[in-house]
């Protein structure tokens, strides 16, 4: 569904992406791993039109998205979702209110046809009753899943998940791993999430894709890279200190 | 010399840099301005909170400063026999400068800074990069609305300012310095004429473009966090402060 190839991007001088060739199947859901200051969260943002690469390409269904203007955007972002890291939640509005803000936005539906979807997508995500509350009054697993909830209101095609476990305690991310599941299950929606949380990887990848000095150095299922025999793939997933990848 | 002319020409690159962005924003946020549908909600919580929320802050300041004005006149008037010169004194300062001057920076002060902290705060949380995912052109949503509250808000509050002002003037000068109630009141309205108050609405307006403007340009740009956060609210009070001034003197002189 979305080929990323040869994708190159600096900032000021220090490459963070150096050649990103990268295939996401449609309906699937993809996770790409590395080190935190890898550039995921660089590479995400070059799928949905956040950045502009300096060269290559990000090809969805083979329209080439780096070519797009902000109008022809605007049209293209329609198909997508987004959960930020931080959940990126309206401080001042409501759990409905943000959840509802896309379909307020960009379509014609009365309040009470929202307020009837949000309390539908909520639901989907484990929340009942937290409609009035203020993002403020949200524990950090009840913000993620407000903010999976706005991402899919919409009901996108594809999914982009900005480190969704980050800040969690390791049950409420298997909550949210099985959330993940559960959601693209229902909507067989295509999900991209960036993490360096192996165990949520493992859990929920159907393709895994390691991101290290600016390139894609390792892809497979989950098996494959269990199994890898890359050093540098093996050093991250087995979590060691000692190793190819060298710690500052 | 060489590090001299280095610093010189990153400082003069990085005007330059801020001046095009600064030129682009409001381009841009104008231009969105005419572009239906009009985001009426977002345009009035902005008019409520830059006019409706400094009622309070500039009824204050114009008040005292129409009351000392009153009083230091008197002193130098009195030297002269000219007593009754305090009322169109205070109006014509009142309503030509210090109305819409000081009406400028004390909004710039309250609603400016918490402009720039809550546009830098939806920066550094992605807030910002959520509205453009959401298909959602973060400047006509955020800037559009703030910069229009600026415009149409700062003249009505200079109007308060003025009316205040003068009637601080009038307290003190008739209540305390002896001033006949009737002399006033007539030395005001003869001297005080309708393109008085026009132009100080008139730099009030661009006084309100300016203290908006500057608030979202370092609040939508910030970077760094906290201290980034920070950093956009003090930055963008000292550039609507220090630009309100300067385009004052530019628009008096253009003026009068």
């Amino acid at each position: 569904m979305i080929k990323i190839k040869d994708l190159k991007k600096s900032f000021n001088g220090k490459r963070v992406l150096d050649g990103v060739n990268l295939e996401i199947d449609k309906g699937k859901i993809t996770v790409i791993i590395g080190r935190s200051g890898e550039g995921k969260s660089v590479l995400i943002k070059h799928i949905i039109g956040l950045l502009k690469p300096d060269s290559g390409q990000v090809l969805l269904e083979g329209e080439d998205l780096t070519k797009l203007d902000e109008s022809e955007w605007n049209k293209t972002r329609r198909r997508f979702g987004m959960l930020f890291q931080g959940a990126a939640l309206f401080d001042s509005m409501t759990v409905a209110g943000n959840v509802g803000f896309p379909l307020r936005e960009h379509t014609n539906l009365d309040y009470k046809d929202i307020l009837e979807t949000v309390k539908d997508k909520l639901k989907r995500v484990g929340l009942v009753g937290v409609e009035n509350m203020m993002p403020a009054d949200l524990s950090g697993g009840m913000k993620k899943r407000v903010g999976l909830a706005r991402a899919i209101i919409m009901d996108p095609e594809i999914v982009l998940f900005d480190e969704p476990t980050t800040g969690l305690d390791p049950i409420m991310s298997d909550s949210i791993a099985d959330l993940m599941l559960d959601t693209q299950e229902q909507l067989k929606t295509t999900y991209i999430a960036i993490t360096h949380d192996i165990l949520l990887t493992y859990k929920i990848a159907d393709k895994i894709a390691m991101l290290h000095n600016g390139k894609i150095i390792e892809e497979g299922g989950s098996k494959d890279i269990k199994e890898t025999k890359n050093p540098v793939v093996r050093q991250f997933i087995e979590g060691n200190a000692e190793g190819p990848i060298r710690v500052y | 010399m060489r590090e001299f002319l280095e610093e010189t020409g990153r400082k003069t690159r990085t005007v330059v840099e801020i001046s095009g962005q600064i030129g682009l924003m409001l381009s841009q946020a104008l231009m969105w301005i005419f572009v239906p549908p009009y985001k009426w909600r977002n345009i009035i919580k902005q008019m409520e909170f830059v006019g409706v929320q400094s009622v309070f802050v500039v009824v204050l300041t114009g008040s005292f400063t129409g009351m000392v004005l009153a009083l230091q006149s008197f002193e130098a008037l009195k030297r002269f026999g000219a007593e009754s010169m305090v009322a169109p004194t205070v109006a014509l300062s009142v309503a030509r400068e210090l109305g819409p001057v000081l009406t400028g920076l004390m909004v710039a002060g309250r609603a400016g800074s918490a402009m720039a902290t809550e546009l830098a705060t939806m920066r550094v949380t992605e807030q910002i990069d959520a509205l453009t995912t959401m298909a959602i052109n973060p400047t006509r949503y955020l800037i559009t609305p703030r910069i229009l509250a600026g415009i149409l808000m700062l003249p009505i509050l200079t109007i308060i300012a003025d009316f205040v002002g003068i009637i601080g003037g009038y307290v003190i000068g008739v209540k305390m310095l002896g001033i006949n109630s009737g002399v006033y009141i007539a030395r005001t309205v003869d001297y005080l004429t309708f393109g008085d108050i026009m132009d100080g609405l008139i730099k009030s307006a661009v006084f309100g473009l300016i203290l908006t403007l500057s608030a979202c340009y370092y609040g939508f740009y910030a970077t760094g966090g906290a201290e980034g956060v920070g950093k956009a609210a003090t930055r963008s009070m000292v550039l609507g402060c220090v630009l309100i001034l300067a385009s004052d003197y530019v628009m008096t002189s253009m003026m009068y």
